[in-house]
Protein backbone atom coordinates (compact mmCIF):
# COMPACT_ATOMS: atom_id res chain seq x y z
CA UNK A 1 0.00 0.00 0.00
CA UNK A 2 1.37 3.36 -0.93
CA UNK A 3 1.11 6.18 1.56
CA UNK A 4 -0.14 9.74 1.28
CA UNK A 5 0.93 11.97 4.12
CA UNK A 6 1.33 15.68 4.73
CA UNK A 7 3.07 17.00 7.84
CA UNK A 8 2.62 20.66 8.78
CA UNK A 9 4.61 23.04 10.94
CA UNK A 10 3.71 26.65 11.67
CA UNK A 11 5.94 28.81 13.83
CA UNK A 12 4.88 32.25 15.10
CA UNK A 13 6.50 34.88 17.26
CA UNK A 14 4.51 35.58 20.43
CA UNK A 15 4.09 38.90 22.29
CA UNK A 16 7.27 38.29 24.33
CA UNK A 17 9.33 37.61 21.22
CA UNK A 18 9.58 33.87 21.69
CA UNK A 19 8.73 31.47 18.86
CA UNK A 20 5.81 29.11 19.47
CA UNK A 21 4.41 26.28 17.36
CA UNK A 22 0.61 26.58 17.00
CA UNK A 23 0.63 23.91 14.28
CA UNK A 24 2.66 20.73 14.62
CA UNK A 25 0.86 18.02 12.67
CA UNK A 26 2.45 14.64 12.13
CA UNK A 27 1.03 12.37 9.45
CA UNK A 28 1.74 8.74 8.57
CA UNK A 29 5.46 8.09 8.36
CA UNK A 30 6.25 11.76 9.01
CA UNK A 31 6.35 12.17 12.77
CA UNK A 32 7.24 15.60 14.14
CA UNK A 33 8.78 16.20 17.56
CA UNK A 34 9.51 19.49 19.23
CA UNK A 35 13.13 19.10 20.32
CA UNK A 36 15.43 21.10 22.55
CA UNK A 37 16.67 24.22 20.82
CA UNK A 38 20.38 24.46 20.16
CA UNK A 39 20.17 28.25 19.95
CA UNK A 40 18.12 30.04 22.67
CA UNK A 41 14.94 31.67 21.34
CA UNK A 42 14.80 29.44 18.27
CA UNK A 43 12.12 26.76 18.09
CA UNK A 44 13.35 23.41 16.85
CA UNK A 45 11.37 20.60 15.25
CA UNK A 46 12.81 17.22 14.33
CA UNK A 47 11.22 15.00 11.69
CA UNK A 48 11.36 11.47 13.02
CA UNK A 49 10.99 8.82 10.33
CA UNK A 50 8.65 6.44 12.15
CA UNK A 51 8.58 4.06 9.19
CA UNK A 52 10.86 3.50 6.29
CA UNK A 53 9.83 5.95 3.60
CA UNK A 54 9.45 7.03 0.90
CA UNK A 55 8.63 3.79 -0.90
CA UNK A 56 7.71 3.74 -4.57
CA UNK A 57 4.17 5.09 -5.00
CA UNK A 58 4.22 7.14 -1.78
CA UNK A 59 3.26 10.81 -1.85
CA UNK A 60 4.77 12.66 1.06
CA UNK A 61 4.74 16.35 1.82
CA UNK A 62 6.12 18.62 4.51
CA UNK A 63 4.78 22.16 4.76
CA UNK A 64 6.62 24.64 6.92
CA UNK A 65 5.66 28.24 7.64
CA UNK A 66 7.66 30.66 9.73
CA UNK A 67 5.44 33.67 10.49
CA UNK A 68 6.62 37.25 10.94
CA UNK A 69 9.73 37.38 13.07
CA UNK A 70 9.59 33.70 14.01
CA UNK A 71 12.80 31.70 14.29
CA UNK A 72 12.54 28.02 13.43
CA UNK A 73 14.94 25.19 12.77
CA UNK A 74 13.67 21.95 11.23
CA UNK A 75 16.00 18.96 11.10
CA UNK A 76 15.58 15.20 10.95
CA UNK A 77 16.58 12.31 13.18
CA UNK A 78 17.95 10.09 10.41
CA UNK A 79 18.66 9.95 6.71
CA UNK A 80 15.74 9.55 4.32
CA UNK A 81 16.11 6.43 2.20
CA UNK A 82 14.21 6.29 -1.09
CA UNK A 83 13.31 2.63 -1.63
CA UNK A 84 11.66 0.80 -4.52
CA UNK A 85 7.97 0.08 -4.14
CA UNK A 86 6.56 -3.44 -4.10
CA UNK A 87 6.34 -5.26 -7.43
CA UNK A 88 8.16 -4.74 -10.70
CA UNK A 89 5.84 -1.97 -11.94
CA UNK A 90 5.90 0.22 -8.84
CA UNK A 91 5.35 3.92 -9.43
CA UNK A 92 7.81 6.60 -8.47
CA UNK A 93 7.62 8.15 -5.01
CA UNK A 94 6.94 11.87 -4.64
CA UNK A 95 8.20 14.09 -1.86
CA UNK A 96 7.20 17.75 -1.80
CA UNK A 97 8.65 20.26 0.63
CA UNK A 98 7.23 23.77 0.88
CA UNK A 99 8.91 26.41 3.00
CA UNK A 100 7.48 29.84 3.71
CA UNK A 101 9.27 32.53 5.64
CA UNK A 102 7.48 35.81 6.28
CA UNK A 103 9.00 39.25 7.04
CA UNK A 104 11.79 39.10 9.58
CA UNK A 105 11.50 35.32 9.94
CA UNK A 106 14.49 33.02 10.06
CA UNK A 107 14.04 29.47 8.84
CA UNK A 108 16.67 26.76 8.91
CA UNK A 109 15.83 23.62 6.92
CA UNK A 110 18.53 21.10 7.77
CA UNK A 111 17.40 17.54 7.03
CA UNK A 112 19.76 14.59 7.08
CA UNK A 113 20.89 13.04 3.78
CA UNK A 114 18.58 11.72 1.11
CA UNK A 115 19.81 8.30 0.02
CA UNK A 116 18.69 6.95 -3.33
CA UNK A 117 18.64 3.16 -2.99
CA UNK A 118 19.09 0.83 -5.95
CA UNK A 119 15.86 0.36 -7.91
CA UNK A 120 14.07 3.34 -6.35
CA UNK A 121 12.67 6.36 -8.15
CA UNK A 122 11.99 9.55 -6.25
CA UNK A 123 10.68 12.88 -7.53
CA UNK A 124 11.48 15.54 -5.00
CA UNK A 125 10.46 19.18 -5.08
CA UNK A 126 11.45 21.89 -2.66
CA UNK A 127 9.75 25.26 -3.02
CA UNK A 128 10.71 28.16 -0.77
CA UNK A 129 8.80 31.46 -0.71
CA UNK A 130 10.63 34.19 1.16
CA UNK A 131 9.57 37.67 2.15
CA UNK A 132 12.09 40.44 1.46
CA UNK A 133 13.50 40.51 5.01
CA UNK A 134 13.29 36.75 5.67
CA UNK A 135 16.40 34.64 6.18
CA UNK A 136 16.76 31.06 5.00
CA UNK A 137 19.43 28.45 5.59
CA UNK A 138 18.79 25.31 3.57
CA UNK A 139 20.94 22.23 3.25
CA UNK A 140 20.32 19.32 0.92
CA UNK A 141 22.47 16.26 0.40
CA UNK A 142 21.95 13.49 -2.10
CA UNK A 143 23.73 10.17 -1.69
CA UNK A 144 23.56 7.99 -4.80
CA UNK A 145 23.16 4.41 -3.62
CA UNK A 146 23.70 2.79 -0.23
CA UNK A 147 27.14 1.33 0.42
CA UNK A 148 28.29 -0.83 -2.48
CA UNK A 149 25.14 -0.58 -4.61
CA UNK A 150 24.27 1.41 -7.72
CA UNK A 151 21.96 4.37 -7.37
CA UNK A 152 18.23 4.59 -7.92
CA UNK A 153 16.72 7.42 -9.92
CA UNK A 154 16.50 10.80 -8.31
CA UNK A 155 14.78 13.79 -9.92
CA UNK A 156 14.73 16.92 -7.85
CA UNK A 157 13.91 20.58 -8.25
CA UNK A 158 14.72 23.38 -5.84
CA UNK A 159 12.89 26.65 -6.46
CA UNK A 160 13.39 29.71 -4.29
CA UNK A 161 11.39 32.89 -4.70
CA UNK A 162 12.19 36.06 -2.80
CA UNK A 163 9.61 38.84 -2.70
CA UNK A 164 7.77 36.95 -5.44
CA UNK A 165 10.74 36.96 -7.85
CA UNK A 166 12.82 33.90 -8.79
CA UNK A 167 16.12 33.69 -6.91
CA UNK A 168 17.21 30.10 -7.57
CA UNK A 169 15.75 27.40 -9.77
CA UNK A 170 17.66 24.20 -10.10
CA UNK A 171 16.79 20.72 -11.34
CA UNK A 172 18.89 17.59 -10.99
CA UNK A 173 18.38 14.21 -12.62
CA UNK A 174 20.57 11.28 -11.58
CA UNK A 175 20.36 7.53 -12.01
CA UNK A 176 19.22 4.95 -14.54
CA UNK A 177 16.06 6.80 -15.63
CA UNK A 178 17.85 10.18 -16.02
CA UNK A 179 18.93 11.37 -19.48
CA UNK A 180 22.45 10.37 -20.56
CA UNK A 181 25.62 11.98 -19.31
CA UNK A 182 24.53 12.50 -15.67
CA UNK A 183 27.50 10.50 -14.40
CA UNK A 184 29.96 12.00 -16.88
CA UNK A 185 32.58 14.75 -16.85
CA UNK A 186 30.09 17.65 -17.15
CA UNK A 187 27.72 16.66 -14.35
CA UNK A 188 28.87 14.31 -11.54
CA UNK A 189 32.17 12.92 -12.86
CA UNK A 190 31.67 9.69 -10.92
CA UNK A 191 31.07 11.35 -7.54
CA UNK A 192 28.35 9.70 -5.46
CA UNK A 193 27.55 12.44 -2.97
CA UNK A 194 26.23 15.85 -3.99
CA UNK A 195 25.11 18.62 -1.70
CA UNK A 196 24.30 22.26 -1.35
CA UNK A 197 23.99 24.86 1.31
CA UNK A 198 21.89 27.89 0.49
CA UNK A 199 21.95 30.97 2.70
CA UNK A 200 19.57 33.80 1.84
CA UNK A 201 20.17 36.87 3.94
CA UNK A 202 19.01 40.42 3.12
CA UNK A 203 22.34 41.67 4.53
CA UNK A 204 24.09 40.06 1.53
CA UNK A 205 22.48 42.79 -0.59
CA UNK A 206 25.28 45.18 0.30
CA UNK A 207 28.16 42.89 0.95
CA UNK A 208 28.58 39.17 1.15
CA UNK A 209 31.28 36.66 0.55
CA UNK A 210 32.63 36.63 -3.01
CA UNK A 211 32.72 33.48 -5.09
CA UNK A 212 35.59 31.18 -4.23
CA UNK A 213 36.64 27.56 -4.40
CA UNK A 214 36.36 25.49 -1.21
CA UNK A 215 38.24 22.55 -2.71
CA UNK A 216 38.66 20.77 -6.04
CA UNK A 217 34.93 19.95 -6.22
CA UNK A 218 33.39 22.57 -3.96
CA UNK A 219 32.53 26.16 -4.64
CA UNK A 220 30.83 29.06 -2.91
CA UNK A 221 28.93 31.36 -5.27
CA UNK A 222 26.93 34.55 -4.91
CA UNK A 223 23.54 34.29 -6.57
CA UNK A 224 22.03 37.19 -8.51
CA UNK A 225 20.41 38.36 -5.28
CA UNK A 226 21.24 38.48 -1.56
CA UNK A 227 22.15 34.80 -1.30
CA UNK A 228 25.09 32.45 -1.27
CA UNK A 229 25.09 28.90 -2.59
CA UNK A 230 27.72 26.35 -1.65
CA UNK A 231 27.82 23.42 -4.10
CA UNK A 232 29.83 20.33 -3.29
CA UNK A 233 30.57 16.96 -4.88
CA UNK A 234 32.27 14.33 -2.75
CA UNK A 235 33.11 10.64 -2.69
CA UNK A 236 30.78 9.88 0.21
CA UNK A 237 28.31 11.32 2.72
CA UNK A 238 30.90 11.95 5.44
CA UNK A 239 33.25 13.91 3.22
CA UNK A 240 30.31 15.89 1.84
CA UNK A 241 29.02 16.84 5.30
CA UNK A 242 32.47 17.90 6.45
CA UNK A 243 32.76 20.45 3.61
CA UNK A 244 29.20 21.73 4.09
CA UNK A 245 29.67 22.06 7.88
CA UNK A 246 32.84 24.08 7.43
CA UNK A 247 31.10 26.38 4.95
CA UNK A 248 28.09 26.76 7.28
CA UNK A 249 30.33 27.74 10.18
CA UNK A 250 32.17 30.31 8.09
CA UNK A 251 28.94 31.83 6.80
CA UNK A 252 27.43 31.92 10.30
CA UNK A 253 30.56 33.61 11.64
CA UNK A 254 30.41 36.15 8.82
CA UNK A 255 26.74 36.85 9.66
CA UNK A 256 27.57 37.27 13.39
CA UNK A 257 30.36 39.66 12.53
CA UNK A 258 27.95 41.79 10.56
CA UNK A 259 24.75 41.75 12.61
CA UNK A 260 24.41 43.42 16.02
CA UNK A 261 24.05 40.92 18.87
CA UNK A 262 20.59 42.29 19.74
CA UNK A 263 19.22 40.90 16.49
CA UNK A 264 19.67 37.44 17.97
CA UNK A 265 17.91 38.15 21.28
CA UNK B 1 10.14 29.93 -41.60
CA UNK B 2 13.33 30.22 -43.55
CA UNK B 3 15.62 27.20 -43.32
CA UNK B 4 18.49 29.29 -44.66
CA UNK B 5 18.11 31.84 -41.85
CA UNK B 6 18.55 28.98 -39.37
CA UNK B 7 21.78 27.98 -41.12
CA UNK B 8 23.09 31.54 -40.96
CA UNK B 9 22.26 31.88 -37.26
CA UNK B 10 23.67 28.49 -36.23
CA UNK B 11 26.84 28.81 -38.30
CA UNK B 12 29.95 28.90 -36.12
CA UNK B 13 31.16 31.78 -38.31
CA UNK B 14 28.20 33.97 -37.29
CA UNK B 15 30.07 36.86 -35.63
CA UNK B 16 28.79 36.51 -32.07
CA UNK B 17 32.02 35.73 -30.24
CA UNK B 18 31.25 32.12 -29.32
CA UNK B 19 34.60 30.87 -30.64
CA UNK B 20 36.39 32.30 -27.57
CA UNK B 21 34.46 29.95 -25.25
CA UNK B 22 34.78 26.21 -24.69
CA UNK B 23 31.56 25.68 -22.72
CA UNK B 24 33.49 24.32 -19.75
CA UNK B 25 35.50 21.89 -21.85
CA UNK B 26 38.86 23.56 -21.16
CA UNK B 27 38.33 23.32 -17.39
CA UNK B 28 37.38 19.65 -17.81
CA UNK B 29 40.50 19.00 -19.90
CA UNK B 30 42.70 20.73 -17.31
CA UNK B 31 41.10 18.65 -14.53
CA UNK B 32 41.77 15.46 -16.52
CA UNK B 33 38.08 14.71 -17.00
CA UNK B 34 38.24 14.91 -20.82
CA UNK B 35 41.14 12.94 -22.31
CA UNK B 36 39.70 11.44 -25.51
CA UNK B 37 36.71 11.35 -27.85
CA UNK B 38 34.68 9.10 -25.51
CA UNK B 39 35.09 11.56 -22.65
CA UNK B 40 34.11 14.38 -25.01
CA UNK B 41 30.94 12.49 -25.95
CA UNK B 42 30.03 11.96 -22.28
CA UNK B 43 30.75 15.61 -21.53
CA UNK B 44 28.64 16.85 -24.42
CA UNK B 45 25.78 14.47 -23.61
CA UNK B 46 25.73 15.61 -19.97
CA UNK B 47 25.89 19.28 -20.92
CA UNK B 48 23.17 18.86 -23.55
CA UNK B 49 20.65 17.28 -21.16
CA UNK B 50 21.33 19.77 -18.34
CA UNK B 51 22.30 23.35 -19.14
CA UNK B 52 21.66 22.64 -22.84
CA UNK B 53 17.98 21.89 -22.25
CA UNK B 54 17.72 24.85 -19.89
CA UNK B 55 19.25 27.23 -22.47
CA UNK B 56 17.20 25.74 -25.31
CA UNK B 57 13.99 26.28 -23.36
CA UNK B 58 14.88 29.91 -22.59
CA UNK B 59 15.67 30.50 -26.27
CA UNK B 60 12.46 28.82 -27.40
CA UNK B 61 10.45 30.83 -24.87
CA UNK B 62 11.95 34.10 -26.12
CA UNK B 63 11.23 33.09 -29.72
CA UNK B 64 7.70 32.17 -28.65
CA UNK B 65 7.14 35.73 -27.44
CA UNK B 66 7.45 35.50 -23.64
CA UNK B 67 8.63 38.68 -21.89
CA UNK B 68 12.42 38.73 -22.41
CA UNK B 69 13.02 40.59 -19.13
CA UNK B 70 11.19 37.91 -17.16
CA UNK B 71 13.18 35.28 -19.07
CA UNK B 72 16.41 37.10 -18.26
CA UNK B 73 15.49 36.95 -14.56
CA UNK B 74 14.64 33.24 -14.94
CA UNK B 75 18.06 32.73 -16.56
CA UNK B 76 19.76 34.42 -13.57
CA UNK B 77 17.94 32.08 -11.17
CA UNK B 78 19.11 29.12 -13.29
CA UNK B 79 22.75 30.25 -13.26
CA UNK B 80 24.16 30.15 -9.70
CA UNK B 81 27.74 30.72 -10.88
CA UNK B 82 28.64 34.43 -11.17
CA UNK B 83 31.36 33.52 -13.68
CA UNK B 84 28.79 31.84 -15.91
CA UNK B 85 26.31 34.71 -15.52
CA UNK B 86 29.04 37.11 -16.66
CA UNK B 87 29.86 34.89 -19.65
CA UNK B 88 26.18 34.56 -20.59
CA UNK B 89 25.72 38.34 -20.52
CA UNK B 90 28.92 39.03 -22.44
CA UNK B 91 27.92 36.53 -25.15
CA UNK B 92 24.42 37.99 -25.12
CA UNK B 93 25.79 41.47 -25.72
CA UNK B 94 27.97 40.29 -28.61
CA UNK B 95 25.12 38.35 -30.18
CA UNK B 96 22.82 41.37 -29.83
CA UNK B 97 25.22 43.51 -31.89
CA UNK B 98 25.30 40.91 -34.65
CA UNK B 99 21.55 40.35 -34.46
CA UNK B 100 20.64 44.02 -34.78
CA UNK B 101 22.83 44.25 -37.88
CA UNK B 102 21.45 41.10 -39.51
CA UNK B 103 17.76 40.93 -38.53
CA UNK B 104 16.92 44.33 -37.02
CA UNK B 105 13.67 44.66 -35.12
CA UNK B 106 11.92 46.65 -32.42
CA UNK B 107 11.93 43.80 -29.91
CA UNK B 108 15.69 43.45 -30.19
CA UNK B 109 16.10 47.22 -29.79
CA UNK B 110 13.87 47.29 -26.70
CA UNK B 111 15.72 44.42 -25.00
CA UNK B 112 19.12 45.95 -25.86
CA UNK B 113 17.96 49.20 -24.28
CA UNK B 114 16.69 47.44 -21.13
CA UNK B 115 19.87 45.34 -20.75
CA UNK B 116 22.68 47.59 -22.05
CA UNK B 117 25.36 45.36 -20.51
CA UNK B 118 23.90 42.33 -22.18
CA UNK B 119 21.00 39.96 -21.58
CA UNK B 120 21.52 36.23 -21.08
CA UNK B 121 22.70 34.77 -24.39
CA UNK B 122 19.89 32.17 -24.81
CA UNK B 123 17.27 34.92 -24.38
CA UNK B 124 19.00 37.10 -26.98
CA UNK B 125 19.31 34.04 -29.23
CA UNK B 126 15.58 33.40 -28.99
CA UNK B 127 14.76 37.03 -29.75
CA UNK B 128 17.16 36.93 -32.71
CA UNK B 129 15.46 33.83 -34.07
CA UNK B 130 12.09 35.55 -33.66
CA UNK B 131 13.38 38.60 -35.51
CA UNK B 132 14.66 36.32 -38.29
CA UNK B 133 11.22 34.75 -38.65
CA UNK B 134 12.28 31.44 -37.13
CA UNK B 135 10.14 29.20 -34.91
CA UNK B 136 10.72 28.48 -31.19
CA UNK B 137 11.92 24.98 -32.03
CA UNK B 138 14.53 26.47 -34.41
CA UNK B 139 15.82 28.67 -31.59
CA UNK B 140 15.92 25.63 -29.32
CA UNK B 141 17.88 23.66 -31.94
CA UNK B 142 20.35 26.52 -32.24
CA UNK B 143 20.87 26.80 -28.46
CA UNK B 144 21.12 23.04 -27.98
CA UNK B 145 23.63 22.70 -30.81
CA UNK B 146 25.78 25.50 -29.38
CA UNK B 147 26.03 23.71 -26.03
CA UNK B 148 27.79 20.78 -27.70
CA UNK B 149 29.37 22.40 -30.76
CA UNK B 150 31.49 24.78 -28.67
CA UNK B 151 33.08 22.07 -26.49
CA UNK B 152 33.71 19.78 -29.50
CA UNK B 153 35.56 22.50 -31.44
CA UNK B 154 37.50 23.55 -28.33
CA UNK B 155 38.64 20.02 -27.49
CA UNK B 156 40.05 19.61 -31.00
CA UNK B 157 42.38 22.51 -30.19
CA UNK B 158 43.01 21.64 -26.54
CA UNK B 159 43.84 17.95 -27.00
CA UNK B 160 44.78 17.95 -30.69
CA UNK B 161 41.84 15.58 -31.04
CA UNK B 162 41.17 14.36 -34.57
CA UNK B 163 38.48 16.73 -35.97
CA UNK B 164 36.77 13.76 -37.65
CA UNK B 165 36.33 12.11 -34.24
CA UNK B 166 35.01 15.32 -32.69
CA UNK B 167 32.49 15.80 -35.48
CA UNK B 168 31.45 12.14 -35.21
CA UNK B 169 30.63 12.83 -31.53
CA UNK B 170 28.27 15.62 -32.64
CA UNK B 171 26.73 13.52 -35.40
CA UNK B 172 25.95 10.70 -32.97
CA UNK B 173 24.28 13.19 -30.62
CA UNK B 174 21.93 14.42 -33.39
CA UNK B 175 18.87 12.38 -32.30
CA UNK B 176 19.29 13.60 -28.71
CA UNK B 177 19.69 17.18 -29.94
CA UNK B 178 16.39 16.86 -31.80
CA UNK B 179 14.77 15.43 -28.67
CA UNK B 180 16.06 18.23 -26.44
CA UNK B 181 14.87 20.86 -28.94
CA UNK B 182 11.39 19.25 -28.97
CA UNK B 183 11.23 19.22 -25.16
CA UNK B 184 12.36 22.84 -25.04
CA UNK B 185 9.83 23.99 -27.63
CA UNK B 186 7.03 22.17 -25.79
CA UNK B 187 8.04 23.75 -22.47
CA UNK B 188 8.15 27.20 -24.12
CA UNK B 189 4.38 27.02 -24.63
CA UNK B 190 3.91 26.85 -20.84
CA UNK B 191 4.59 29.41 -18.10
CA UNK B 192 8.11 30.79 -17.54
CA UNK B 193 8.27 29.41 -13.99
CA UNK B 194 7.91 25.87 -15.29
CA UNK B 195 10.65 26.05 -17.92
CA UNK B 196 13.34 23.40 -17.40
CA UNK B 197 16.07 24.39 -14.94
CA UNK B 198 18.52 21.49 -15.20
CA UNK B 199 21.98 22.20 -13.92
CA UNK B 200 25.32 20.38 -13.86
CA UNK B 201 27.29 20.65 -10.59
CA UNK B 202 30.71 20.10 -12.16
CA UNK B 203 30.11 22.80 -14.79
CA UNK B 204 29.24 25.30 -12.05
CA UNK B 205 32.19 24.35 -9.84
CA UNK B 206 34.72 24.25 -12.69
CA UNK B 207 33.54 27.57 -14.13
CA UNK B 208 34.65 29.46 -11.02
CA UNK B 209 37.99 27.62 -10.98
CA UNK B 210 38.51 28.43 -14.65
CA UNK B 211 37.64 32.10 -14.26
CA UNK B 212 40.31 32.40 -11.53
CA UNK B 213 43.02 30.74 -13.67
CA UNK B 214 45.64 33.24 -14.93
CA UNK B 215 46.55 31.28 -18.08
CA UNK B 216 43.82 29.82 -20.26
CA UNK B 217 43.08 29.40 -23.94
CA UNK B 218 39.32 29.97 -23.74
CA UNK B 219 37.44 32.60 -21.72
CA UNK B 220 35.06 29.95 -20.31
Amino acid sequence: MSVRATARITAVRDARGATTLPVLESDGPLALRRTRAVVPGVARVTVVGAMSAPLGGDRLAVQVRAGQGARLTVDSAAATVALPGPGPEAAAAHYAITLKAEEGAELHWLPEQLISAHGSELHMTTVAELATTARLVLREEQILGRHGETTGTLLSRLTVHRAGRPLLDQQLAYGPAAPGGWDGPAVLGGYRAAGQLLVVDPAFDDRGPDARLLGATAVLTRLAGPAVLVSVLAADARELRAVLDRAAEELAAAARGRAPAAAHG
Amino acid sequence: MSRAALLVLSDGRFPAGGHAHSGGAEAAVVAGRIRNADDLAAFCRGRLHTTGLTAAALAAAAAHGHDPLALDEAADARTPSPALRAVARKLGRQLMRAARATWPGEELDAFALARPRGGHQPVVLGLTARSAGLAPEDAAHCAAYETVGGPATAVVRLLSLNPFDATAVLARLAPELDHVAELAAAAARGPIGELPAFSAPLLDIAAEAHAARPVRLFAS
